[in-house]
């Protein structure tokens, strides 16, 4: 991942973020992202961000479960062990019915919240770029990459004038890293070369 | 859950002045603070009877199952009394967190995160029961369906006993995703305003790298949603399948359709009533009464008066299926052993508890009582205790052969265990007051502006403005 430079500025209300993206957007910045300390709804839609299809992920980790259940318990009752267990047939579906429910929840749960943590590189140690403090507790914080296009100045300024509390620049790496929180250092090296 | 517009007249969620840091402010500052001389008392308290709970669990283990008052008559006792009530205790949980998520009732924002910890710590202490019941507890893992060197022997498929080993187990580990995945935005705010580098690293570690991004929140919303939608079905389901341990059998008293809703309701009653105790002692230590109002507090006693009264029809619907069934097995369980026999008394316990006393709730008045609510929220709980013991042991100490009818009461290791689960719940939950954001910040700051007082206050002069320009918008029509 490359380290870049940024433009950021910080909204103390959502109500003024959500036009200032549209004038982003507009004026044809580049939006690297913005940081929010609760969802706000719509804002995905307002950045252009695609709908996420991590729902019909959980559809199909749901049908594994569901073929997985019941496979495996067919398997075992009609070829590996037909034990006569009172009388009962060898492949009873009612009573495959609660495990294989519960088989579909688990898959469908289990291998979503993976994909989740897979799709936004969330996992212990993982370590990114804080743009600002507050940005989990009551800031709105906007990131807008600085290309040779345009200008830090350029940006700055416009971003103050849409309404951003506090504008600053940094240059940051925009993947992530394993590290920790309570420590500056990265644990692996890697040049540091700032693009453009 | 998130509605643009709400409308002046209900009642707040959030009382007092806050905007978004106050919320971060007050939710987390208790993080951040040594834990007050209650907290550690409480805590204190809670190692103790774990203590008990593990040496009377050693005990068992040791001299093995016989150290219990179990026999060939009643071959359930307190254990599976226990495990039954513990994971109805869950439920409410799940039902606050998901049930009320897909219904977008904003309440649940409160009260989620408390409600979900509860889950988890309640399905812990329930599943110890049936795990030492086994007795040979080390070769618990033949309960587990897996290619084994024993040959080609497989578990039985058929057996409700099996269906619960799947249901309680999946319902965990869908309930904690569902609980921690909530908390990774949290911790990343505790992460965010920590002074102290032992809270950087830890909560650094904990929130998983959450920066707040923007694909991330849209991401975390569908997940948050489809996980509510899998766990709606998945919390009726386990206390059905519990439920079922017990239905198809043949045992008069315990053979009845009607066990998975009538179950499945009193597991809720008996939940929301573990989450009003939990929740009023909470909000009174931590100081968060403008989070967790009122009007929460009403609309869990709402629940509680209505799951109160379905378990109140389904006695009667059993007492009268007794009846109406002619089978005189059945008539017998029902009202000469279980209503008049000698564990009568148990059964009269359950019905005072359960069915006449949340009667109270239908006034508002009594609803919007703290004391009141905390009162019965112990008597629920241990009236729906009764309800699993009377299922359990009035069905089994009078069967078919009159030789081998019994009593039964607990030996000490029998209740020490039940009491040492109760450490476990309480050590847990104080661990999970102290380290963890009681409320679910993100969430509250989600519906802030809907619906908290501050802002509510603000928009009562636009809403009478509005109602009389549309007054005169009207009368200018006609």
């Amino acid at each position: 991942m490359a380290v870049k430079k940024f433009v950021v500025g910080s909204f103390d209300d959502e109500a003024v973020l959500f036009p200032a993206v549209k004038k982003v957007r507009a004026a044809g910045y580049k939006l690297h992202d913005v940081y929010t300390p609760f969802p706000v709804h719509g804002l995905d839609h307002a950045m252009g961000l695609r709908e996420t299809s991590l729902h019909t992920a959980g559809f199909v980790y749901g049908i594994t479960g569901t073929t997985t259940a019941l496979s495996v318990m067919g398997w075992v009752f009609t070829t590996d062990w037909p034990m006569n267990i009172g009388g009962k047939p060898h492949f009873p579906l009612p009573a495959f019915i609660p495990i294989t429910f519960e088989l579909t929840v688990l898959f469908a749960a289990v291998g979503m919240v993976l994909t989740f943590c897979y799709l936004c590189q969330l996992a212990p140690f993982v370590k990114k770029h804080i743009f600002h403090p507050r940005q989990t507790d009551d800031l709105f914080v906007m990131a807008i990459e600085v290309t040779g296009k345009n200008g830090a100045a350029e940006l700055k300024e416009f971003l103050s004038s849409v309404g951003a509390k506090e504008v600053n620049e940094q240059t940051a790496e925009t993947g992530w890293w394993l590290g920790r929180y309570d420590q500056e250092s990265r644990l692996y090296s890697e040049p540091v070369t700032v693009k453009a | 859950m998130h509605l643009k517009y709400e409308s002046t007249l209900r009642e707040p969620l959030v009382d007092g002045v806050k905007d978004y840091h106050q919320v971060t402010e007050d939710i987390i500052s208790p993080i951040e603070a040594k834990p007050g001389k209650l907290w550690y008392i409480g805590f204190f308290i809670s190692l103790v009877l774990l203590g008990f709970g593990a040496f009377s669990v050693f005990w068992e283990v040791y001299f093995g199952t016989g150290v219990w008052n179990l026999n060939k008559t009643i071959g359930w006792g307190y254990d599976i009394t226990n495990f039954v009530w513990w994971v109805g205790i869950g439920h409410a949980g799940t039902l606050i967190s998901a049930i009320l998520l897909l219904f977008r009732q904003g309440w649940r924002t409160g009260v989620n995160r408390a409600a979900e910890a509860m889950t988890i710590f309640a399905v812990m202490c329930a599943g110890q029961f049936p795990i030492f019941h086994m007795g040979r507890v080390w070769m618990g893992f033949f309960i587990l369906p897996y290619p084994n060197t024993r040959g080609p022997v497989w578990v039985n498929f058929n057996s409700p006993l099996l269906w619960d080993v799947f249901a309680i187990s999946t319902y965990f580990t869908v309930s904690l995703l569902f609980w921690y995945s909530g908390l990774i935005p949290d911790f990343a705010t505790v992460r965010d305003r920590a002074k102290t580098k032992l809270r950087k690293l830890l909560y650094g570690v904990a929130s998983f790298g959450w920066t707040g991004s923007t694909k991330h929140w849209q991401r975390h919303e569908s997940l948050s949603l489809v996980l509510a939608g899998l766990s709606t079905p998945l919390v009726l389901s386990v206390h059905t399948i519990v439920s079922f341990d017990f239905a198809t059998s043949v045992i008069p008293g315990w053979h009845t359709t009607i066990f998975p809703p009538y179950f499945v309701a009193g597991a809720i009653f008996s939940g929301f009533a573990m989450v009003n105790t939990l929740l009023i002692i909470t909000r009174k230590i931590l100081g968060l009464e403008d989070y967790i109002t009122i009007g929460h507090i009403e609309a869990m006693n709402k629940v509680i008066v209505l799951t109160g009264s379905v378990v109140g029809v389904a006695y009667l619907t059993e007492l009268f299926m007794a009846w109406y069934g002619a089978v005189p097995y059945e008539f017998d369980t029902f009202y000469k052993y279980r209503a008049a026999g000698p564990l009568g008394w148990s059964y009269w316990i359950m019905m005072s508890c359960n069915v006449i006393s949340p009667q109270v709730f239908w006034f508002s008045k009594m609803r919007r009582n703290i004391m009141v609510t905390f009162v019965m929220s112990i008597i629920v709980n241990i009236g729906m205790w009764f309800e699993r013991f009377v299922i359990i042991c009035t069905s089994l100490y009078r069967d078919y052969l009159p030789s081998s009818w019994g009593y039964y009461r607990p030996s000490w290791p029998e209740v020490g265990f039940y009491v040492g689960t109760f450490g476990l719940f309480f050590t847990c939950f104080f661990l999970f007051a102290k380290y963890f954001p009681v409320i679910a910040v993100a969430e509250i700051k989600s519906v802030l502006k809907t619906t908290g007082k501050s802002y509510k206050d603000k928009m009562g002069k636009y809403e009478a403005q509005e109602v009389e320009a549309f007054a005169h918008d009207h009368a200018h029509h006609h």
